[in-house]
C-alpha cells in the first residue's frame, strides 16, 4: 500500500434507524477519507449523525440500527460486509474505539485489571498470564496512569473521571491499531485534565503512526486537535477541508454559523480586538465576539452605579462528610470567600469541578445553609433574614439552572410552570397572571401557543427559556444562572447568551453567572472571580484578568481553552 | 467489607426485635385471657395450659412479658406447641426436611429464571421473549395451593408419574413434586427480574465498549451482561424467601411433606395457635437471617459496596 | 505540513440551514399521561386485561346480570358433585350448590379484599415514603426501620397470626385490614427511592427558590412525579392480594366459611379432589383469570409509564 492510498474510505454511507414511527435514516449518504497517521475531526451539533458515523463503521451501531447503503472500505476491504466473527477481529486489533462518558463505560462490577486484560487476550497481543500482566501494567503506564500494578486491582469507581478514560484510552490502543476511533473522548472531564489527556493520546498516537477519527462537538477543540475538518449537520457533510482554512475562511452558511457561535473561538477574537483595539468584522446573526462587544459598550455608554447588589464578604461552608459508617469529617467547600456584584454587572463564578462555585450559588439562593461569613442582598444580610424577608429576596433573586431536562416540572404545562412564582407569590387575578405568562413568553422569543403544552415536547434550548421566563416572572433585579447553557448545543447556546445580554439591557438585570467554560465567560461576563478548591484564585474585570492573568492557575486554565492556541487571521 | 458485614447485622437488631414484638403485641396485647382465646371453642389441656401461662409469664407486665420471653429465644427455647411437646424438639425433626425441599426448588427455580431470563432479554420483543411473560403472568396469578392441586391431580393422580402424597419417605426424588411446584410459585418474579436487568444492562455503555475492544458475545454475556444482571435478582432473593416460606407451608401441606411447613400448615387448619404463634415467630427470625446473608451476597457480587 | 486537502463544500440547496431551535409542535398537547395512554392503547394486552377486569367488576357489582340461580338456596345434596345440568352449566359442589352461581356470587369478596386491602395499603406506602425520602434524617431513619420491620414479616403469615387472632371477626374488613397492613412496606421502599431521585431534580429546587414551602412543594412537585411506579405496583399488589385472600380463606383463616368466596370454595372441593376435579378447577379459574387481568393490567401500565422508558 502506498503512502497516498486511504487507510479508511467511506463511500455513501447511509445508516437508518427503526423507530415506532417507521424507519428514519440518519445519515444520508455520507463520504470521506482517512489516510494513514493523519487525524481527522467531525464536527457537528447533536443530531448530527457524527457518532452515528463512528459507530457504524465497526458496527457499533444499537439493535435498530442498520447500515442500508455504501461502503466503508479498511485498507480495501468493505466492513461492511463483514460476518459477525471478523468483524470482532478488525474491533481493537485494526480499529480501537474510545467511548464517550468515562463514568458508564467502564463495566463496574470488574477491576481494572480484569478488564484491561480481556482486552490483550481478545486481541491477541499475549497469552501467558505474566506476558499479559506485563502488558496491562504497560497500557496503564503508557496512558499515564502511576503505580499501575497497584491499580489494576482497584475497580472503576475508585477511579476520578479522568483516570478512567485513561484507562479507555489505554485499552483501546492497547493493540496497537492502525486507527483510533475516539468518540467525544474529553467532554465529560474538566478542561486542564482535557488538555492533558488528549496530549498523552495525540504523543501515543504520533508514536505508532495511528490514524485518529476525532469526533466531537466543539470546533476549537476539533481545529487545534486535527489537521482535517468534516462538518456535518443532519445527517449530511457540508464542508470538509484544511482545519484552519475552514475556521478562517468557512463557506457553507452553517459551518459560518458554527464558527460565529463557537464560544472559545469568540473569545479569541475578542482577546485580540481588544489588543488590537479594533472591532471584529461581523460574523452573521450569531455572532458572539460582536454581541459581547455591543453589550460592552451599551453598559458603558450607561454609567451604571456601582454600588453592590451582592456582597459576599467571607463565606465559608463546610459539610459533614460520612467516612465509612461510624465516623464523620468536615469538608470545606467553601473557604473564605469574598467579592461583591455591582448592579446591572454580570459577575462570572469560574472553576473546575469541586471549586465550589455552585455552592455557592446555593447559598445565594438560600437553599444552602451559610456556614459563616456572610452574603448581603442589596444591603440584606442573608444569614439573619425571617420567612417574609426570604420571601421578598425570593421575589428579586431568581435562579436558572443547568440541566434544561430536569429543571421543568414534567407534570406541569408550560404556563402552570412560569405562572408558578406568581402564584406562589400571590401575584394579581387569574387572568392577569395567565396574562403576564403569554408577555414572558414574547419575552423569551418562543410562540404564546405554548401556554397549554408539555415540557416533553420542546428542546433543551427551548425548555432553558421557559426556565429564564420563569425566573423572569417576578420582575427580579438579580438572576444567578448555574451553568445555565453548559448543557447546549453551540448554536443554541449563541442564541440564549443573547437572550440573556438582551435581557440584561432591557430589564437592567444583575447576573450572578456561574459556569466551568471560561471561554463563555469571556463573551458575557464584565468581571470575573476564579475560584479552585473553594478559594479564590484570582478576581477582577474580564479583560484584565483574560489579558493578563496573575496567577499560574488562571493561566493554565486560559492555555486549556479548546482552540486558544490556534492563530486565527483578525 | 468487615464494617459492611457489622453495619448489616447492627442493622438487623432493630428488625428482629421489631418483628417479635410486633408479632407478640398482635397476640397478647388483647383483652381477655390470651392464653384461654388461643383455644377458642376448644378445650384445653390443663397441663398444656399451664405450661403456656409459664412460657408467656401473663403475671408480669406485658413488657417483661415479651422481655422473657426473647429471653428464652435466645436460650434456643421456643416454647411449646398446642399438643405440649417442645417447639425446638419438632424443629430439629423437621427442618431438615424443608431445608431439602427448598435447597431443591431453589435450585431449580434459579437455573429456569436465570437461563430463560437472560435469553428472554436478549431476545426482547422476539416471539421467545412474549412466549414467555405470557406464561410468567399466568404463573404469577395462579395461587400456589392452585399449583399443587394441579400438580397433583394431573401428574400424580391421572398420570401417576409421582406420588401424590410423600409422607414418610423423603428422598429426593420423591420430593422432586412439591419441589417443583414451589420452583414454579418462585419463578415468575426472577424471571421477570431477570429479564428486566438484563435488557437494561444490555444498553449500558460499557457492553458496547467490550464490543468495541473486539470481544465476541460468546465472551461479552457472560462476563459482562450476565454478571451485572444478577445483582438485582440476588437482592431480590430476599423476598422471594418470604414467598417461599409461605409456599412451603403450603405446599408441605398438600402434599404432606414432614417438614416445617407442614407443621404449621396442620397447626393453622385446625387452629392450634399456641404452635402458629410459635412457627410464625420462628420463621419470621429466620427469614430475617436470610436477609442479612442475601445482603453479604450482594457485597460479593457488587465491588461498590464491598469498598466503601 | 505540506500535503494538500481538497476543501469540500456541499451545494447549500441540497443541504439547506434550517432555524436554529425552531418551535416544532404535534397536533395536541403531549402531557405525560396523553403519552402513556397513547403507548398503552397500542398493545392488545391492554384491552385484553381491560375488558375481564371490567367484566369482573360489573359481577362483583351486579352478580344476577350474569346467573339467575341461587348459590345457597336450593343446595340439596342429591346433586352433590353432579356433572352439569340444565341451568347448572358448570355442575354441582360437593353440597350441592350450583358451581357457576358460586364463581359469579364469589367475585364481589375477591375484588372487595383486593380493592380495599390495596388501597390501604397503598395509601400507608406513600404516606410512609413520602416523608421519609422527603424528610430524610431522622425522620427517614425512624420511618424507614419501622418498614424494615413490616417488611421482614411475609404479609401472609402476618396475616395469618392477625386472623387467628382475629378468628371471631372474619369479615372482608379484617382480612383487608391484614393484608393491607403488612402489604405497605413495600409501596414505601419503591416510593422512597423514587422520591429521592425526584427531589434532586431541579424543578424541585427552583420551586424552594421561587419561595415554595418544603410542604407544599412535596405535595405539589415531588409527589405527583414519584407516584407512576406506586400506580404500577398498585394494580400488581391488587392481584396479590386476591391471591393472598383465597390462601388465607384456604387455610382456613380467611373468610367465614358460611361466606362466598373462590378461596373457601377451593379449600373445600380439595376433600374430593380425586372424584370431582372440575370443583375445585372452576373456582381456581376465575380466581386465576381475575388475578391475571390485574398483572397483565400492571404490566401494560409499567411500560407505559416506567421513568426509566421515558426518554427526554
Amino acid at each position: 500500500m502506498t503512502a497516498s492510498e486511504p487507510l479508511l474510505s467511506i463511500r455513501d454511507l447511509t445508516i437508518g434507524f427503526s423507530t415506532q414511527n417507521g424507519f428514519a435514516e440518519a445519515l444520508h449518504g455520507v463520504s470521506f477519507d482517512v489516510m494513514p497517521g493523519e487525524t481527522v475531526a467531525i464536527v457537528g451539533e447533536s443530531g448530527s449523525g457524527k457518532s452515528t458515523t463512528a459507530h457504524g463503521i465497526i458496527n457499533l451501531l444499537p439493535e435498530n440500527g442498520k447500515v442500508t447503503g455504501g461502503e466503508v472500505l479498511f485498507e480495501g476491504c468493505d466492513l461492511v460486509k463483514l460476518s459477525r466473527n471478523e468483524i470482532e477481529s478488525v474491533r481493537g486489533r485494526e480499529i480501537g474505539f474510545v467511548p464517550q462518558d468515562p463514568m458508564s463505560n467502564l463495566n463496574p462490577v470488574w477491576s481494572i485489571g480484569f478488564q484491561v486484560k480481556e482486552t490483550i487476550r481478545a486481541n491477541g497481543i499475549a497469552t501467558s498470564k505474566r506476558d499479559v500482566e506485563k502488558h496491562a501494567i504497560d497500557v496503564l503506564k503508557q496512558a499515564g496512569l502511576d503505580d499501575a500494578e497497584r491499580r489494576l486491582g482497584q475497580f472503576p469507581h475508585q477511579f476520578s473521571g479522568g483516570m478512567r478514560q485513561r484507562v479507555l484510552i489505554g485499552m483501546g490502543l492497547s493493540a496497537t491499531p492502525k486507527l483510533l476511533i475516539a468518540d467525544e473522548p474529553t467532554s465529560a472531564l474538566d478542561v486542564t485534565v482535557q488538555r492533558v489527556i488528549l496530549d498523552n493520546l495525540a504523543e501515543l498516537t504520533m508514536l505508532n503512526n495511528t490514524a485518529v477519527l476525532f469526533i466531537t462537538h466543539d470546533l476549537g477543540l476539533a481545529a487545534e486537535r486535527a489537521e482535517k475538518l468534516i462538518v456535518m449537520y443532519k445527517g449530511n457533510i457540508v464542508e470538509a477541508g484544511d482545519s484552519r482554512e475552514i475556521l478562517q475562511n468557512p463557506q457553507h452558511p452553517y459551518t459560518r454559523r458554527l464558527v460565529a457561535a463557537a464560544p472559545s473561538l469568540a473569545s479569541q477574537r475578542i482577546q485580540a480586538a481588544v489588543e488590537h483595539k479594533t472591532v471584529d468584522e461581523p460574523g452573521g446573526e450569531f455572532d458572539l465576539a460582536l454581541a459581547a462587544e455591543e453589550r460592552v459598550h451599551e453598559i458603558d455608554a450607561e454609567k451604571h452605579d456601582s454600588t453592590p447588589v451582592i456582597e459576599v464578604t467571607n463565606l465559608t461552608k463546610t459539610f459533614k462528610i460520612r467516612r465509612g459508617n461510624f465516623r464523620s469529617e468536615n469538608f470545606t467547600a467553601v473557604n473564605n470567600v469574598s467579592f461583591s456584584v455591582a448592579k446591572g454587572t454580570t459577575t462570572a463564578l469560574v472553576g473546575e469541578s469541586g471549586s465550589g462555585k455552585s455552592t455557592i450559588a446555593k447559598m445565594a439562593l438560600g437553599l444552602e445553609s451559610i456556614t459563616s461569613g456572610s452574603i448581603s442582598i442589596e444591603g440584606a444580610d442573608l444569614a439573619s433574614m425571617k420567612r417574609s424577608g426570604l420571601m421578598t429576596l425570593r421575589r428579586r433573586m431568581q435562579p436558572v439552572f443547568q440541566d434544561p431536562y430536569g429543571s421543568l416540572d414534567p407534570m406541569r404545562n408550560i404556563g402552570d410552570i412560569i405562572g408558578e412564582p406568581l402564584r406562589v407569590h400571590k401575584f394579581g387575578t387569574a387572568s392577569e397572571r395567565s396574562q403576564r405568562v403569554r408577555e414572558l413568553l414574547d419575552q423569551v422569543a418562543l410562540p404564546q401557543e405554548l401556554f397549554n403544552r408539555y415540557p416533553n415536547e420542546l428542546s433543551g434550548g427551548q425548555r432553558q427559556r421557559i426556565a429564564i421566563a420563569r425566573a423572569l416572572a417576578l420582575k427580579p433585579d438579580i438572576v444567578v444562572l448555574d451553568e445555565a447553557v453548559s448543557a447546549l448545543d453551540v448554536l443554541v447556546q449563541a442564541q440564549i447568551l443573547q437572550l440573556l445580554a438582551e435581557l440584561q439591557s432591557e430589564l437592567g438585570l444583575t447576573y450572578l453567572f456561574i459556569t466551568h467554560d471560561l471561554a463563555v465567560v469571556r463573551v458575557i461576563a464584565d468581571n470575573v472571580v476564579v475560584m479552585q478548591k473553594g478559594e479564590i484564585v484570582e478576581t477582577g474585570p474580564t479583560d484584565e484578568v483574560f489579558g493578563n492573568p496573575r496567577e499560574a492557575y488562571t493561566q493554565n486554565l486560559l492555555d486549556a481553552i479548546p482552540g486558544a492556541n490556534i492563530e486565527l487571521a483578525v | 467489607m468487615l464494617r459492611y458485614i457489622l453495619l448489616r447485622i447492627l442493622q438487623a437488631v432493630p428488625v428482629f426485635f421489631g418483628t417479635t414484638f410486633l408479632i407478640y403485641f398482635m397476640v397478647f396485647a388483647m383483652p381477655g385471657d390470651p392464653i384461654l382465646a388461643m383455644f377458642g371453642d376448644k378445650t384445653p389441656n390443663p397441663a398444656v395450659l399451664e405450661a403456656l401461662r409459664a412460657q408467656y409469664n401473663l403475671d408480669k407486665p406485658f413488657i417483661v412479658q415479651y422481655l422473657l420471653y426473647i429471653g428464652d429465644i435466645f436460650q434456643g427455647n421456643f416454647g411449646i406447641s398446642y399438643s405440649g411437646r417442645e417447639v425446638s424438639e419438632i424443629l430439629v425433626r423437621t427442618f431438615p426436611v424443608t431445608l431439602k425441599l427448598a435447597v431443591m426448588a431453589v435450585v431449580l427455580e434459579l437455573i429456569l429464571s436465570i437461563s430463560i431470563g437472560l435469553f428472554s432479554g436478549i431476545r426482547k420483543g422476539k416471539f421467545f421473549d412474549n412466549a414467555m411473560l405470557i406464561i410468567s403472568l399466568v404463573l404469577m396469578s395462579l395461587p400456589i395451593f392452585v399449583i399443587a392441586f394441579l400438580a397433583q391431580f394431573f401428574v400424580a393422580i391421572q398420570w401417576g408419574w409421582a406420588s401424590p402424597t410423600v409422607g414418610g419417605n423423603t428422598a429426593w426424588w420423591n420430593m422432586l413434586l412439591p419441589a417443583i411446584v414451589l420452583a414454579l410459585s418462585l419463578y415468575a418474579t426472577s424471571m421477570r427480574l431477570m429479564r428486566g436487568s438484563t435488557v437494561e444492562t444490555l444498553g449500558n455503555d460499557f457492553v458496547r465498549t467490550a464490543y468495541s475492544k473486539g470481544l465476541g458475545r460468546r465472551r461479552v454475556i457472560p462476563v459482562h451482561v450476565l454478571r451485572n444482571s444478577l445483582i438485582p435478582v440476588v437482592t431480590n432473593s430476599a423476598t422471594n424467601f418470604g414467598i417461599l416460606i409461605v409456599g412451603a407451608t403450603v405446599t408441605e401441606g398438600i402434599f404432606n411433606v414432614p417438614g416445617v411447613g407442614n407443621t404449621l400448615f396442620q397447626a393453622i387448619v385446625r387452629g392450634e395457635r399456641p404452635t402458629v404463634v410459635s412457627f410464625v415467630t420462628v420463621l419470621v427470625i429466620f427469614y430475617v437471617f436470610l436477609n442479612i446473608l442475601v445482603d453479604l451476597l450482594y457485597a460479593v457480587l457488587d465491588p461498590r459496596i464491598r469498598y466503601v | 505540513m505540506s500535503k494538500q486537502i481538497p476543501h469540500f463544500v456541499a451545494p447549500v440547496d441540497s443541504t439547506p440551514v434550517a432555524e436554529v431551535d425552531s418551535v416544532k409542535l404535534g397536533d395536541k398537547p403531549g402531557s405525560l399521561w396523553r403519552d402513556a395512554w397513547r403507548s398503552m392503547r397500542r398493545r392488545p394486552l391492554f384491552y385484553a386485561s381491560a375488558v375481564i377486569a371490567l367484566v369482573f367488576i360489573v359481577m362483583a357489582v351486579f352478580p344476577t346480570l350474569f346467573t339467575q340461580v341461587s348459590p345457597t338456596q336450593g343446595c340439596s345434596l342429591q346433586y352433590s358433585n353432579a356433572g352439569p345440568q340444565g341451568d347448572h352449566i358448570l355442575g354441582f359442589t360437593r353440597q350441592g350448590c350450583d358451581i357457576w352461581a358460586r364463581i359469579v356470587w364469589g367475585a364481589q369478596t375477591s375484588l372487595a379484599v383486593g380493592i380495599i386491602s390495596t388501597v390501604l395499603g397503598s395509601f400507608l406506602g406513600v404516606l410512609f415514603g413520602i416523608f421519609a425520602g422527603f424528610y430524610g434524617g431522622w425522620i427517614d431513619s425512624v420511618l424507614s426501620r419501622v418498614g424494615d420491620i413490616f417488611f421482614s414479616i411475609p404479609y401472609i403469615l402476618a396475616a395469618v397470626v392477625v386472623m387467628s387472632v382475629l378468628s371471631e371477626h372474619r369479615n372482608v374488613w379484617t382480612i383487608s385490614l391484614a393484608i393491607g397492613g403488612f402489604a405497605w412496606a413495600s409501596v414505601a421502599r419503591i416510593l422512597r427511592s423514587e422520591v429521592l431521585r425526584v427531589k434532586n431534580q431541579d424543578y424541585v429546587m427552583a420551586a424552594i427558590a421561587l419561595g415554595r414551602s418544603r410542604f407544599t412543594t412535596m405535595m405539589s412537585h415531588v409527589l405527583p412525579n414519584s407516584l407512576m411506579p406506586v400506580i404500577v405496583v398498585t394494580t400488581l399488589n391488587l392481584g396479590l392480594a386476591m391471591v393472598g385472600e383465597a390462601t388465607l380463606s384456604f387455610l382456613g383463616v380467611g373468610m367465614d366459611a358460611s361466606v362466598m368466596s373462590w378461596g373457601n370454595d377451593i379449600s373445600d372441593a380439595q376433600t374430593t379432589l380425586r372424584t370431582a376435579p372440575m370443583a375445585l378447577i372452576y373456582p381456581s379459574i376465575a380466581l386465576t383469570v381475575a388475578v391475571l387481568a390485574f398483572i397483565m393490567l400492571g404490566e401494560v401500565l409499567r411500560d407505559a409509564l416506567d421513568p426509566k422508558a421515558r426518554t427526554r
